[in-house]
């Protein structure tokens, strides 16, 4: 790929971001920060790839390191927006008293 | 292997993830949905990572497995034991690991550029891929840095007040064009490798360097503007590194997450007033907490009871409770849930009114209040309900107090006007819980609400009060 067409991506991608996060719920921002945060961690494909070369001894390090902080990321932001979310209940009882007239 | 070589069904598949990352945000529009939206999510990162490996010779399979398997069960432990009042404080450190292993993605493919394809014939890596490398690293760095003390900021490892150093607008901004400069010149050096090592390093040195000098003069009550600042860079470093690998799945996350970032902080700046701008040259609060006690007026206000809240709610139609992180801290919002519950079986509407600002980072409130079993469906933002005070019985200010402050609205001097806030003074009865009456809110402002004729204040810790209107609301 060259870089105009890896830009238009980018620029598209951007605009993509702008809408979706805009209609998130404002309730359900911190639970949007936690998934961001894992989604985020797909920055492991660089430490895979970084960890499965045997080019540069220092750089398998970097990259084993890499996956350790990108994995604390992944499994701990999915896990901790499900949590959150599993909070999240609607009313369970029927509206047979909660309504004034 | 060259990543550059992979077959379309890989580039295919990276692209998948990339879609199922933007299903992950979408689901969140609504409760209902954002659990499938969070499993949208995992499966993209499997998509990602199972590309990833079954793509590249890999040297040393158990190496890696075990890497993630350690990294993994730190995460999800810490995901379990975790105090959802804690969630600023984790998310910020979440935001510095992301940070941090860009800063090590970008080091190894310096390191070690063919394994990442992005070199050209001669073996020196591509100009190109030479300036996405170098603000890969930087803008990790700064994350990494600016992360870890907003973390101690939070965590009140370290005091909340800003730390002013002189000049520090142009250190920054000195440190910021360096950056900039080295990385030009990195980019036209005639070859990479060991003669331009020092570029490389030094640009990531002057990183972490900025980040730290960025957030230390930002005081504690911006924090959430921070924590959304942050998050937004930490998707900006995704995204340079997924220039530096051609990997769409990160260029599109990268895209994803910045822009979340940079809404979340603009819908924090508003919510407080403020100018990002004057948010990121800091010093806010830097005279708060010496107070405003010796201007303060001595005025007439009413002290009420539990047993004069309780019998006020009973007989009221419709309640609206307005919680801030004051509640939070007392640990109040159980008990808050239970008097809300008696009131509901007795008849009267109850409804929660949050501020934007409520929490300690965007929707903490809501999380908070979820966990205390309150329903979404009682749950207002500011704008939803700001309408109703004028038809509502009671508004229960419990730990909040800027947010329903009327100087907001009226007084041009007060370091709050501009501000959205409640519109309790409409309300027929307001209770306003508070310890005593000399604090004053985070902004270090009186509010006209304590003194008006239709406000009690309740003077008590938020907890102990509401078990006490609790106890009232039984009898």
């Amino acid at each position: 790929m060259d870089f105009v067409s890896i830009l238009s991506i980018f620029v598209l991608a951007c605009f993509v971001g702008y809408y979706v996060v805009w209609s998130v719920t404002p309730a359900l921002h911190t639970p949007l920060m936690a998934v961001t945060n894992a989604i985020s961690s797909v920055i492991i494909v660089g430490a895979l790839i970084a960890a499965a070369a045997s080019g540069a001894p220092g750089a398998k390090w970097l990259g084993l390191a890499g996956i350790v902080l990108a994995s604390i990321n992944i499994f701990g932001g999915f896990a901790v927006t499900a949590r959150m979310l599993a909070m999240f209940r609607r009313k369970d009882k029927p509206a047979s008293k909660g309504e004034p007239r | 292997m060259n990543a550059h070589a992979a077959s379309p069904w890989v580039a295919m598949a990276y692209l998948i993830a990339g879609i199922f990352f933007i299903l992950a945000l979408r689901g969140l529009s609504h409760p209902t949905t954002s659990r499938r939206g969070n499993r949208f999510g995992m499966a993209g990162m499997l998509i990602a990572v199972v590309t990833t490996l079954v793509t590249h010779e890999i040297a040393s399979l158990p190496e890696i497995l075990g890497a993630i398997a350690l990294g993994g069960v730190i995460g999800f432990v810490i995901a379990r034991k975790i105090a959802m009042t804690a969630m600023p404080q984790l998310v910020a450190a979440f935001h510095s690991l992301v940070g941090l292993a860009a800063v090590l993605v970008a080091c190894a493919a310096f390191l070690d550029p063919g394994a990442f394809g992005i070199v050209d014939a001669a073996g020196n890596i591509l100009a190109v891929s030479r300036v996405e490398m170098m603000l890969g690293a930087a803008i990790g760095a700064i994350t990494f840095s600016g992360s870890i003390i907003a973390f101690a900021k939070l965590n009140g490892n370290m005091s909340g007040a800003p730390i002013l150093l002189p000049g520090r607008h142009v250190i920054n901004l000195g440190a910021i064009v360096a950056i900039l400069v080295i990385t030009a010149l990195y980019a036209l050096a005639p070859q990479a490798g060991a003669g331009e090592g020092w570029m490389f390093w030094t640009a990531a040195a002057l990183a972490f360097t900025v980040g730290f000098l960025l957030i230390i003069p930002i005081g504690g009550a911006d924090m959430p503007v921070v924590v959304s600042m942050l998050n937004s860079y930490s998707g900006w470093a995704a995204a340079a590194m997924g220039f530096t690998l051609h990997n769409t799945a990160m260029i599109v996350t990268g895209a994803l997450v910045g822009a979340s970032g940079a809404i979340l902080s603009y819908i924090m700046c508003r919510a407080m007033n403020r100018s990002f701008v004057s948010v990121i040259a800091g010093g806010f609060g830097a005279e708060s907490g010496s107070g405003a006690e010796g201007e303060r007026i001595d005025r007439p206000w009413k002290r009420g009871s539990a047993e004069d809240a309780a019998w006020i709610m009973k007989e009221a139609q419709q309640v609206i409770i307005i919680p801030g992180y004051g509640m939070a801290v007392a640990q109040a919002q159980h008990v808050l849930r239970e008097m809300a519950d008696l009131l509901k079986a007795g008849g009267v509407t109850v409804k929660y009114a949050i501020h934007p600002v409520a929490g300690r980072m965007p929707g903490h409130m809501n999380v908070l209040l979820a966990e205390a079993n309150v329903p979404y469906d009682e749950v207002f933002e500011l704008e939803d309900i700001n309408g109703e005070f004028a038809q509502t019985d009671v508004a229960f200010v419990i730990g909040a107090n800027d947010v329903v402050n009327p100087a907001a609205k009226t007084d041009r001097s007060s370091p709050i006007y501009g501000m959205p806030v409640f519109d309790v003074e409409k309300a027929k009865t307001i209770f306003f819980i508070k310890r005593s009456m000399s604090g004053v809110g985070y902004a270090g402002v009186d509010n006209e609400v304590f003194y008006m004729d239709q406000t009690m204040m309740l003077l008590a810790d938020a907890k102990k009060m509401v078990e006490d209107v609790v106890k009232a609301l039984q009898h």
